[in-house]
């Protein structure tokens, strides 16, 4: 292999997937309407495709960097991507019926979303500020476009317009710390900051670097979407189309993730005193706001929004820890979560129809009667999300709350768990009115072909699989965070 | 020659600028976009500057790519605006209330 074909080898992956982009949004000009499943299978084929790139590109124990040094692909972002890969292919499966009732069922539609899937992809391997950016404008971009899709409906382009000007914020307040870290360290690159940085004495009384970190954290709050910065959540995620809240609520999560590890981490570790106190604040309050005001939501949408809050708040809690432990716990909890809010979705698209959202907590009443096996998959998410055993998400909270209390912050670990009874709750409630409610009028039956049924409930399985048997992911997520360090 | 604390209180002010603008104006969202231009130019002084005095390339290549996004952003924020309005009749920021809670 010549040398310049093994220096972009670890980015066949992104280059493949740009291609395909570019290719699908081409051959959707030669397809009827009605003969719109070449798209999609087409669609469907480049994520496939592109997964088994990843896969084979890298292997598991590997730190491989190129374009000097601004690319990495390491187990983590292999694992970290396939997830972001098979999670929108999922969703995508899932959003079809939506779509197609809506006359959203466009190429424009898949062809943004594989955007997406390259931003996040980008992001997650990105060892420069510049790549980070671009990922994440990459990303964030699609998304708008993504959320303003319906342009006939007036509150998904109120949604689009919030989410737009937030996301603007945080992207400038993002580039300014960046802007501020660049001028101190003298590279953009996250090695070179990290050996800057442990070279220097006196990082907590280094008022630049301090600014420049506040900046960078805002940043990340607003698209990580924890209390204070998470104005945008309910309103995006009640406002846009249930599809588009799916996919924005599940993959790109990770991403940011991702992103936050590798700047925080890898990039300003030795500030990790600094960060740590800022996230303690906005992990704590996340858990509170998220939960408390969950209580008072009748909107289903709006209820797994502020939900989804809280789970930030967990999230943030892992990396806070600044322990291999705790960064391993948030990757598991992070992914594990991008499963579960997907199937809580799902439902509710199972739940719509042409001409209701079907969206209100009312409309789960007696589902249990109409489609027994929806409404148990619809527990099981529901129990996820509060932490119930044995799904999986008892376990990705009893993980973080582990790295939590190993770092001596057994307070913010008792105010999580405190703060996940009051969060039990309101799911419980969701459960009681599938269970125990009958509908008042009579309700058109949800109707969703084979594939979305299969899907959901191999979505369901997975919850419980997971529980039952979480070193199957946790190993994963240790071994790439061990990889990294060592 | 001029200091570089210059450049950065310039920076500084033009971003506090923006950000004082987008939480002050209640009326237009036009506004709006121009204040998250003006956010992303004041970063652009603030690399420019730097990159100047560090001697370092990679801070003027980073402010081409913000131009770049700038204007793709620009671009999508204007037809969210033309969505908005075609539905609404006004780019009033304060009548974009109708979810609550």
């Amino acid at each position: 292999m010549p040398e310049y074909l093994s220096e972009i080898a670890p980015a066949y992956p992104e280059i493949f997937l740009l291609i395909a982009t570019c290719t699908v949004l081409l051959l959707d000009l030669f397809v009827k309407d009605y003969q719109r499943y070449i798209t999609y299978i087409a669609v469907q084929g480049s994520l496939l495709f592109t997964a088994w790139l990843v896969y084979t590109a890298t292997d598991s124990t590997t730190v491989v960097t190129t374009f000097n040094d601004m690319f990495v692909a390491d187990p983590m972002g292999r694992m970290l991507k396939i997830s972001i890969i098979l999670i929108t292919m999922a969703v995508f499966s899932y959003s079809r019926p939506y779509l197609k009732d809506r006359n959203m069922y466009k190429g424009e539609l898949f062809t943004l979303g594989l955007f997406a899937v390259l931003g996040m992809m980008v992001m997650v391997s990105a060892k420069t500020m510049l790549l980070i950016y671009l990922g994440l404008e990459l990303l964030s971009l699609s998304l708008y476009a993504m959320v303003a899709f319906r342009r006939d409906n007036s509150v998904a382009s109120e949604a689009a317009m919030k989410y737009f000007v937030l996301g603007a914020i945080a992207s400038g307040m993002l580039l300014y710390g960046m802007s501020i870290i660049y001028g101190l360290s003298g590279s953009l690159n996250l090695s070179h900051i990290a050996s800057y940085l442990s070279e220097q004495d006196g990082l907590m009384s280094n008022l630049g670097l301090l600014l420049g970190l506040s900046f960078i954290l805002v940043g990340f709050g607003f698209k990580l979407g924890v209390v204070p910065f998470h104005m945008w959540i309910p309103d995006v995620y009640h406002g846009a189309p249930t599809a588009i809240t799916m996919f924005l609520g599940a993959a790109p999560k990770i991403a940011v993730f991702a992103m936050i590890f590798r700047l925080l981490a890898e990039g300003l570790g030795d500030m990790s005193v600094g960060w740590q106190q800022i996230l303690i604040l906005l992990a704590a309050l996340s858990l509170f706001v998220g939960n408390i005001i969950a209580i008072a939501q009748t909107n289903l949408k709006r209820m797994l929004a502020y939900s989804t809050i809280s789970h930030m708040g967990f999230v943030a809690m892992g990396i806070l820890a600044a322990t291999e432990a705790g960064y391993a716990a948030s990757m598991f909890y992070i992914i594990t979560y991008a499963i579960i809010s997907m199937g809580g979705f799902a439902v509710i698209i199972f739940l719509s129809h042409k001409d209701s959202e079907a969206d209100e907590l009312a409309d789960l009443k007696g589902l249990s009667s109409r489609h027994p096996w929806i409404a148990f998959m619809m527990l099981l998410f529901l129990f996820s999300m509060a932490g119930v055993p044995p799904t999986v998400g008892f376990y990705a909270k009893l993980s973080v709350i582990q790295a939590v209390v190993s770092v001596d912050i057994v307070w913010l670990a008792v105010f999580a768990v405190l703060m996940s009874v009051i969060g039990a709750y309101y799911y419980l409630r969701a459960v009681k009115i599938m269970y125990f409610d009958t509908a008042e009028k009579s309700v058109v039956a949800g109707k969703a072909g084979f594939e979305f049924n299969l899907l959901l409930s191999a979505n369901g399985l997975a919850v419980i699989a997971l529980g039952m048997l979480p070193s199957l992911l946790m190993s994963a997520c240790v071994s790439s965070v061990n990889v990294i360090f060592n | 020659m001029i200091p570089l604390s210059h450049f950065l209180i310039l920076g500084a002010l033009l971003f506090s600028i923006s950000i004082a603008g987008i939480f002050l104006n209640r009326k237009n969202i036009i506004i709006l976009l121009m204040c998250i231009e003006l956010m992303l130019l004041a970063v652009n002084i603030n690399f420019i500057a730097f990159s100047h005095y560090l001697g370092d390339m990679a801070g003027q290549v980073f402010v081409f790519f913000i131009l770049t996004v700038a204007a793709a952003e620009a671009a999508i924020g204007l037809a969210i605006l033309v969505v908005v309005f075609r539905n609404r009749r006004t780019i009033n920021v304060q009548e974009l209330d109708q979810m609550k809670g």
